[in-house]
């Protein structure tokens, strides 16, 4: 058989890849392009470990197939930090040691960074429910969500 | 109590960022399934479809004939083990079980156990070769539940298992795989003696660890049978073992090298994936990767036990306990070794009472087999218990935590399971839980307030740290224990105060098999202690090593040079400048003092502190659909000493959670075929963000007189009184009690409308 | 005299029945030989799956652990975790 040709933009790098029309986008990130910083928790969309942003909107990359990428531009948890510089949530979450195994936690971050982009200044409420599809089985989600509260307020701040 | 404003130490205690922590938070860090070697083949497992089933032939040759598969592999590639229990590391094993369970032999005893798998040049190739391997199957009649799988007329799994603590020896094959009894004073005395007796029934379900990492590992076996895994599991030591016996390999031909973990809460203490992996490679001479699927976690990987139980607890008017007795039925899945005798020791063990018994049973049936779960068995039978006390204080018109008080158990008191208990600081997390403003916060409507604790061992075991001193001064510090949740950061710290240098200086590292010594896995809550013991060891075996050399430069006795902050002093008065040496200054001389200054500890650490745990859980019941949700929840428990109090409030609260996903919605739902209808997080539903308050924590710190800092262990405790406290809270808001988890809103609903009616 | 207290299926197995035993030993295998020689058996009973308590302190491996004139003895089942 032969493979799709796609052509986009991953962290804002120019990138391309073939993919087999069954290889979804976790997969050609994680097994094509070596960014294996999103993780396969489930594979069906239920845990959020795989949280990346597709022209801008919040996906789990394994619900999404390689093949429909042409053009588009995907944001990982490897575009998070610039330039060696941490972005405020990470910076939070390792303050308030807001994860545990840390195999959530990408996911949870670029989930949390597109809330705080669309909302500033959360509730409890919102950030739970808005985090309602990324599991973690560690830290029963209490200083997960205090993170995402100070790094909101540190990124209004600033 | 409060770990804040008694500071006695510089780094002990104290709340720095974890050492390991960018990487995880920038999605560097590798974890099993992140690894990539070149020339890699991709492998998949065939599982059985059927629950229980006699395996009469398997016929690969179609599989092998598709272009790009390189192997199949069968238990036909695997030596049959004898069966029979060995000391394999620090607990009894059988390696023919745990053989079977890797890949089936002569049946297949739950579905999804793994039968054979391939090894091609593509995931897609490998999966497509599954459907092209024929095995013949004879369907053999299944039994899934605990109580059915005990009847005389059940479908038998081993037609050789004879249960074993039974006098005289049964002569017939059953699927109890042993009895066990714990006995103290006379219980039947202690009820005639009671004013009241409650006497209830309960059950559990089997709830999976629900880990978010998949199992995953790469192994390479070179033609000389050199081999090296990468794999994440609680263990490195554990899965070269396991491998090695399974394979029969040495353990020097085995090079485990750990990745970082994914969550593993006891799941992760055995093998499914390594031993597949390495006969693939062996038979192919590539490296081979396999990956679960979260399905396949969910059929082929072990939960914890679901259990039947009944309870019986008499008492005085004033709320002295009298007797107490207890049976277990806990299912194990295929194989024999559920934790019906933790289960056994641990229910009764936070009070004092005269006369108790506890009967536990372990029984196979056609599901997976059981792996640990974070204090294995006692949240089942503490579920029972704490429950049956509930009930009692409600009859004797007592607040439930002044019952729990009044028969504490205390330094002195005698466990059902044998032992005086040592310092232990269970009345001091009752007291917090009373003092605590959530105990007398006012309940709305449909709300109620079950409280609950729990206990649970914790375990030392063999150790080994290495600290290494570089030529600058900063430190290494090597153990072989893998990091699920920020040990790497209690191992530095402890160094750092141990040595006397700054936190920054020094670099923990989990160590793979060929680079540091044997260490038992991470479980048991034992890192922070027992490994933590070895490295503060290691790092007192410095100190002696730096005072010596500086010795050494100012030529007097070692006598005569002390160590402080970092830093020698001659031990007469001198305090200027020229006669102090730095950690640092030491280490620059080191090629002229000796040599490289490498200090090390291998321990079999004894002494593991008890923990007692007291949880406050308030609920809202929806009266109308039966749900619960979790409104407010207090965590208060005795962990010895927290070295990094933020990742202690972390294991207690994500304990808790994990209990209230236990006691409210987790359970396997099967087919009647005996096929699992909700493998996906979907359908298996564990608590999410949205399901949960902020969950408060007391630390409350009796120190552990064996430990050098006084940790106790923190992990496994905060999950045993979650599943009661939940219910008791349930119980007291809705006036219906619930004695089958999970507390499921069809469930409280039926028993609402019940007691209605 | 140290006591050793069995629990009593192993007892039964083990020690005719008998659940406290009153034996004379420094540490843990001088315990473990007496008891062998007065019950032959004792020591593979306990050889693979036991854990020992000596005065409420839990040892998983033992072999020389000190055993005091007053001390009280208790086989367990091995303990792991999760």
């Amino acid at each position: 058989m032969s493979k799709h040709h796609i052509s986009l933009t991953v962290n804002g790098d120019p990138t391309e890849f073939l993919c087999e029309t069954e290889q979804t986008l976790l997969d050609v990130l994680r097994d094509e392009l070596g960014l294996t910083g999103s993780k396969e928790g489930c594979g069906s969309g239920d845990c959020g470990a795989c949280s990346v942003r597709v022209d801008g909107r919040l996906v789990c990359a394994c619900l999404v197939l390689g093949a429909e990428l042409n053009g588009a531009a995907v944001e990982t948890i490897e575009g998070v930090a610039k330039a060696g510089v941490l972005h405020p949530l990470q910076q939070v979450f390792l303050n308030e040691a807001a994860l545990q195994c840390g195999i959530c936690t990408p996911g949870i971050i670029v989930a949390a960074k597109a809330l705080l982009e669309e909302n500033a200044d959360p509730s409890e409420e919102e950030i739970r429910f808005w985090l309602a599809g990324n599991l973690c089985r560690c830290t029963g989600y209490d200083k997960i969500v205090r993170a995402v509260q100070k790094a909101a307020a540190v990124m209004r701040s600033a | 109590m409060g770990n804040e404003g008694k500071q006695q130490f510089k780094w002990v205690g104290t709340r720095p960022v974890r050492p390991d922590g960018v990487d995880k938070v920038t999605g560097q860090a590798n974890y099993g399934a992140d690894f990539t070697l070149p020339g890699m083949l991709a492998g998949r497992v065939l599982r059985s479809p059927h629950a229980h089933a006699r395996i009469k032939s398997i016929d690969a040759s179609r599989a092998l004939a598709l272009p790009g598969v390189r192997a199949v592999i069968t238990a036909a590639d695997f030596p049959e083990l004898p069966s029979e229990v060995v000391a394999g590391g620090e607990s009894p094993v059988n390696y023919r079980h745990i053989s079977e369970n890797v890949i089936a032999r002569h049946k297949a005893l739950y579905e999804g156990q793994s039968v054979a798998a391939v090894a091609a040049i593509s995931a897609s190739i490998a999966e497509a070769a599954l459907a092209l391997i024929t095995v013949d199957y004879e369907v053999l009649p299944h039994v899934i539940d605990v109580r059915a799988a005990m009847r005389p007329d059940a479908p038998i799994l081993h037609e050789d298992m004879i249960t074993s603590g039974v006098e005289p020896k049964p002569t017939k094959a059953s699927n109890i795989a042993a009895r066990t009894e714990f006995n103290m004073g006379d219980v039947e005395q202690g009820f005639k003696d009671s004013d009241v007796v409650i006497e209830r029934e309960y059950t559990t379900q089997p709830v999976h660890q629900g880990y978010i990492e998949p199992h995953a590992a790469i192994a390479s076996m070179a033609a000389d049978g050199m081999t090296t895994i990468w794999c994440s599991s609680q263990g490195q030591f554990m899965i070269r073992e396991f491998c090695a016996k399974l394979l029969h390999l040495e353990d020097a031909q085995l090079r485990v090298i750990p990745a970082e973990i994914g969550g593993g809460f006891g799941g992760k203490t055995t093998v499914y994936l390594e031993p597949l992996a390495v006969a693939l490679s062996r038979k192919t001479g590539k490296p081979v990767k396999l990956v679960m699927s979260r399905d396949e976690v969910f059929r082929a990987s072990g939960p914890t036990s679901g259990a039947h139980m009944t309870v019986k607890i008499g008492a005085k008017r004033d709320g002295t306990l009298v007797a107490g007795s207890l049976e277990l039925a806990y299912q194990a899945g295929a194989f024999p070794g559920s934790p019906a005798v933790p289960g056994c020791m641990t229910a009764f063990a936070p009070y004092d009472m005269a006369n108790a018994k506890a009967v536990g049973y372990d029984v196979v049936s056609n599901r997976a087999k059981c792996a640990a779960y974070r204090a294995p068995g006692a949240p089942i039978s503490s579920f029972a218990v704490e429950s049956a006390l509930d009930e009692l204080a409600i009859e004797l018109g007592m607040d439930p935590l002044a019952l729990r008080l009044k028969n504490a158990a205390k330094e002195g008191t005698r466990a059902l399971y044998g032992p005086k208990f040592p310092i232990i600081g269970f009345v001091e997390t009752l007291e917090a839980a009373k003092a605590h403003p959530h105990y007398s916060a006012p309940l709305k409507a449909n709300q109620g307030r079950g409280v609950a604790s729990g206990f649970w061992f914790n375990i030392g075991g063999q150790s080994t740290a290495a600290i290494h001193i570089n030529e600058d001064g900063t430190a290494e510090v090597v153990t072989g224990s893998p990091d699920i949740g920020g040990s790497r950061a209690s191992m530095a710290m402890m160094a750092a105060e141990v040595l006397g240098i700054d936190l920054a200086k020094v670099k923990p590292l989990v160590g793979d098999t060929a680079s540091i010594g044997y260490t038992f896995l991470t479980g048991g809550s034992r890192v922070t202690f027992a490994t933590g013991k070895a490295v503060c060891e290691a790092a007192n075996d410095i100190v002696e090593q730096l005072r010596a050399r500086a010795a050494k430069l100012w030529k007097c006795g070692i006598e005569d040079v002390i160590w402080k902050d970092g830093v020698a002093y001659p031990a007469q008065g001198q305090t200027d400048a020229r006669t102090q040496l730095s950690l640092a200054e030491i280490a620059a001389s080191a090629a002229r003092t000796g040599g490289p200054i490498t200090g090390k500890a291998a321990l079999n650490v004894g002494g593991a502190g008890a923990a007692f745990g007291t949880h406050i859980c308030d609920v809202e019941v929806d009266p109308e659909t039966g749900r619960t949700s979790v409104v407010r929840y207090t965590v208060v428990q005795d962990v010895g000493r927290a070295i990094h109090p933020s990742y202690v409030e972390g294991q207690m609260q994500g304990g808790a959670v994990q209990g209230i996903g236990w006691a409210l919605n987790e359970e396997y739902v099967y087919s009647e075929q005996g096929q699992m209808q909700n493998a996906g997080f979907l359908d298996y539903r564990m608590p999410v963000a949205s399901d949960l308050p902020m969950i408060d924590t007391v630390i409350v710190e009796v120190p552990n007189p064996t430990h050098p800092f006084g940790v106790r262990g923190v992990g496994e405790v905060p999950i045993v009184p979650p599943l009661a406290a939940v219910a008791n809270a349930v119980a007291r808001a809705s006036g219906v009690r619930v004695n089958d988890l999970p507390i499921s809103p069809p469930r409280l609903l039926s028993a609402l409308q019940k007691a209605k009616a | 005299m140290a006591t050793v207290i069995l629990q009593p299926a192993f007892a039964r197995r083990y020690t005719d029945g008998v659940i406290t035993l009153e034996v004379d030993a420094a540490d843990y295998q001088t315990l473990i030989d007496t008891l062998d020689e007065r019950y032959p058996g004792f020591a593979e009973g306990v050889a693979i799956r036991t854990a020992v308590a000596i005065d409420g302190q839990i040892y998983q491996d033992p072999l020389l652990e000190p055993i005091g004139p007053t001390s009280e003895v208790f086989f367990l089942p091995l303990l792991e975790g999760g």
